[in-house]
């Protein structure tokens, strides 16, 4: 650990530490191999690797190529997915309902056949193996706690069934309830208790048995909104604390990228990338990852190739041709509301102002293309026009029903294929 | 009852045919009268709930939907209660002086004591086997291949009226010497087998145990639904949650089936417990309660109706009442904790 280092600073930082590789890499991702060097990636909280608090066994889990097909299916719901997190790591499987996050996560549980392919927990082949010879923890999205148990004896039954002695048993709930401020609780039955600490008996169900692998299945996702953003911190830092692999699932975006240290995001049982958040953020892979991640919604806009580059409304900009070599007359260009450079010089695409949200320093404006021929791609509710959205300065805003003229921050800007969606360069 | 209540109707109102309805026709018209009747009479109690209106009208609303039945009850179930209690204290015909006799002949007279042995060896071992099998099999044919079918081959039974059964099973125990061509399914067997034919239903004590199995087999198709339906409403991740915590087959019975389906267990063993109480069927079609086979309801019956010993009859019935009693508080207390 001492040989840490920073690579760079502030948000985003990226540590790499010198330990052995695994024998393969995640196969879609965009991060770089140094020197056979394995590299470990912070969250975008900009906290410090994880640390350890005795565990010594190295619990990595890797994805080889696993496959699920559900009888009945023509196309698997997981596809030949390629994941490796790394010992410690807070990994997120996110997507969009129906993409497989959960059916990978119940497949390294071990409560889903794997068709083809291998699961790894640290070096174990776990493929075959049955949920309780894997050594991982589950938290359920129901939280799925036994309701003819105290709060006591459901964290402690995993450790009854083991043959753990009662006393040991005992220790061990009790400072899992002073971790998750459940002291008080324990003699009560899950039906005496608020969601909030349904979730935390859950959580603690998982602490007690101290597994080699935590998998969370959207945990927080029966919480009211106010709730959910105080437990998703608390899970971070208790996991950064115990320092056990975990594994995520949630379909909410915000929450992948608060939480994971990589984020993986799938779609159709397909990756489409496994990055950090702000590698996802800053150098979505394809139009899918651009769309999903970030909230506003990036936007995406088809606009036609130049000599040069492409024509954004009346604004041209420079794209290095090479990119652009393979596609055809149209690219995408997407970028983000805070890239977005607004103007009313007749320069950049023509829009008209739908909505502005005030936020006080900032605020967010809705506009649609004055041209009806153009319409902005995304990820998600087709049906619905997509509205542009421009961040701007809270004191200069321009007034609903105006004409305004946009163009992308050239330094922030993202060029797609616009057959694959597809990142350009 | 019907004859009381139409008894207690002033003559004329109902025509005379209807009263007396021989032919096919009259029978038919006599059917028809009586679901005008009832639709008539709802009609009525409807009609009559819909002249009250407002905050105090609903009281008055309340008062005529309950009052027809509180009626019902009354004449039908309270006042025929009252009666027979009343009767059980007044000496073997009923009619005599209060005393306590019939009660100290239930609990000393031989005969009637191995009547409440009978009962007890029937409330003991019909639930419990009954619970038992349609557990085994709830928990066997779940999710099972067929499962539709092998459920409704065990829960065919419970469509067949006792009376049918206890014919049926009379054909299945049907004794003929050893030497004779076999008509009884069992004795069948045993002759292939090699061994002497039995005269299940006459000889004591193994006849009771051959009724009781009738009884088993009608009720253990009743508790596999209701078990196998409670089986399945245990959330699937708890099972998942449980399989992650190390717990398979045997444990997850003992540590998460069991526990789950807790309050269904308490309703199939006590609703097969009262039912088992009351049975009569059975015994009356198969042995008449001859043999030393008889049974609390059976004996209230032919000591009511056969002996001339209403009172003593009367007294049996009672015991019965005070018997299923418990039982049917304790089902509604577990009901009530489940709601």
């Amino acid at each position: 650990m001492a040989q840490r280092t920073l690579t760079t600073g502030g948000k985003g930082a990226v540590a790499r530490v010198p330990i052995d590789p695994p024998a393969r890499h995640t196969g879609d991702t965009a991060d770089t191999d140094v020197g056979g060097s394995f590299t470990l990636y912070n969250g975008s909280s900009g906290t410090f690797l994880p640390v350890k608090e005795g565990n010594d066994v190295m619990a990595t889990v890797k994805f080889d190529q696993a496959s699920r097909i559900y009888p009945g299916n023509d196309t698997p719901s997981v596809d030949r997915l390629d994941i490796d997190v790394a010992d410690g790591e807070f990994l997120v499987l996110v997507g969009p309902s129906g993409c497989g996050k959960s059916t990978s996560l119940r497949m390294l549980a071990g409560l889903e056949e794997v068709n083809d392919g291998k699961i790894w927990i640290g070096d174990r082949d776990v493929t075959d193996l049955s949920p309780k010879d894997r050594d991982v923890a589950m938290v359920f999205q129901n939280y799925a706690l036994y309701p003819h148990m105290t709060v006591a004896d459901n964290m402690g039954f995993a450790l009854k069934i083991a043959g753990v002695d009662k006393g040991e048993i005992r220790k061990r709930v009790q400072e899992a309830a002073g971790i998750l401020d459940l002291t008080d609780y324990l003699e009560r039955k899950p039906k005496a208790l608020s969601g909030g600490q349904r979730q935390r008996v859950a959580m603690g169900r998982a602490i007690v048995r101290s597994p080699q692998v935590f998998l969370m299945d959207e945990p927080l996702s029966n919480l009211d909104a106010k709730l959910r953003v105080q437990t998703r911190t608390q899970i971070a830092s208790l996991q950064r604390r115990l320092g056990v692999t975990t594994v995520y699932v949630t379909h909410d975006q915000i929450e992948a990228m608060t939480m994971g240290d990589r984020i993986a995001l799938l779609k159709d049982g397909i990756l489409q990338q496994c990055a950090t958040p702000r590698e996802m953020y800053d150098r979505p892979n394809n139009v899918f990852v651009a769309g999903f991640i970030g909230s506003p919604a990036m936007n995406l806009v088809s606009v036609p190739v130049t000599e040069d580059g492409v024509q954004f409304g009346s604004h041209r900009l420079h794209v290095d041709r090479s990119l652009l070599g393979s596609s055809g007359n149209e690219v995408i260009v997407g970028m983000r509301p805070e890239d977005v450079e607004v103007t009313t010089n007749e320069d950049g695409l023509e829009l008209i102002v739908d909505v502005v949200e005030e936020l006080g320093a900032d605020a967010y404006v809705y506009a649609t293309p004055a041209n009806p021929d153009i319409r902005l791609e995304g990820v998600g509710d087709d049906a619905l026009a997509k509205p542009f959205i421009a961040r701007v300065d809270g004191r200069r805003v321009p007034d609903k029903g105006s004409k305004i003229f946009v163009y992308p921050n050239p330094d922030h800007m993202h060029v797609f294929d616009k057959e694959s969606g597809a990142r350009l360069g | 009852m019907t004859a009381n209540v139409l008894g207690a109707v002033p003559a004329g109102i109902i025509p005379e045919p209807l009263l007396r309805a021989e032919s096919v026709a009259g029978k038919f018209f006599l059917m028809f009268f009586a679901i005008a009747f009832f639709a008539a009479v709802f009609g009525l109690v409807l009609f009559l709930a819909s002249l009250f209106r407002g905050r105090t009208g609903e009281k008055w609303q309340g008062v005529v939907f309950v009052g027809p039945t509180l009626l019902l009850v009354g004449i039908g179930l309270v006042y025929p209660a009252i009666l027979t209690i009343n009767q059980s204290f007044k000496g073997r015909s009923g009619e005599d002086a209060y005393t306590l006799s019939n009660y100290t002949a239930m609990f000393t007279q031989p005969e009637l004591l191995l009547v409440l042995r009978n009962t007890a060896l029937w409330v003991i071992l019909v639930p419990l086997l009954a619970t038992s099998i349609g557990l085994l099999y709830a928990i066997l044919v779940d999710r099972a291949r067929g499962e539709a079918f092998a459920k409704a081959l065990i829960f065919l039974p419970m469509a067949i009226s006792m009376v049918g059964a206890g014919i049926i099973w009379k054909f299945v125990y049907q004794y003929k010497q050893t030497s004779r061509p076999q008509i009884g399914l069992l004795n069948a067997i045993l002759k292939a087998l090699g061994f002497e034919t039995q005269q299940f239903l006459i000889n004591a004590p193994l006849n009771t145990f051959m009724l009781i199995i009738v009884m088993v087999w009608i009720q253990a198709g009743f508790a596999m639904t209701v078990l196998s339906a409670a089986i399945k409403a245990i959330p699937d991740d708890i099972i998942e949650a449980a399989k992650l915590d190390g717990v398979q087959t045997f444990k997850m019975f003992r540590f998460i089936t069991l526990p789950s389906i807790r309050a269904a267990l308490v309703v199939v063993v006590t609703t097969i417990g009262i039912g088992t109480l009351k049975v009569f069927d059975i015994v009356r079609t198969m042995t008449g309660g001859q043999f030393d086979t008889s049974v609390v309801a059976n004996e209230f019956y032919v000591q009511s109706f056969r002996a001339n010993a209403p009172g003593l009859g009367a007294a049996l019935a009672v015991l019965l009442f005070v018997l299923v009693v418990p039982i049917v508080v304790y089902n509604i207390v577990q009901m009530r904790k489940e709601a």
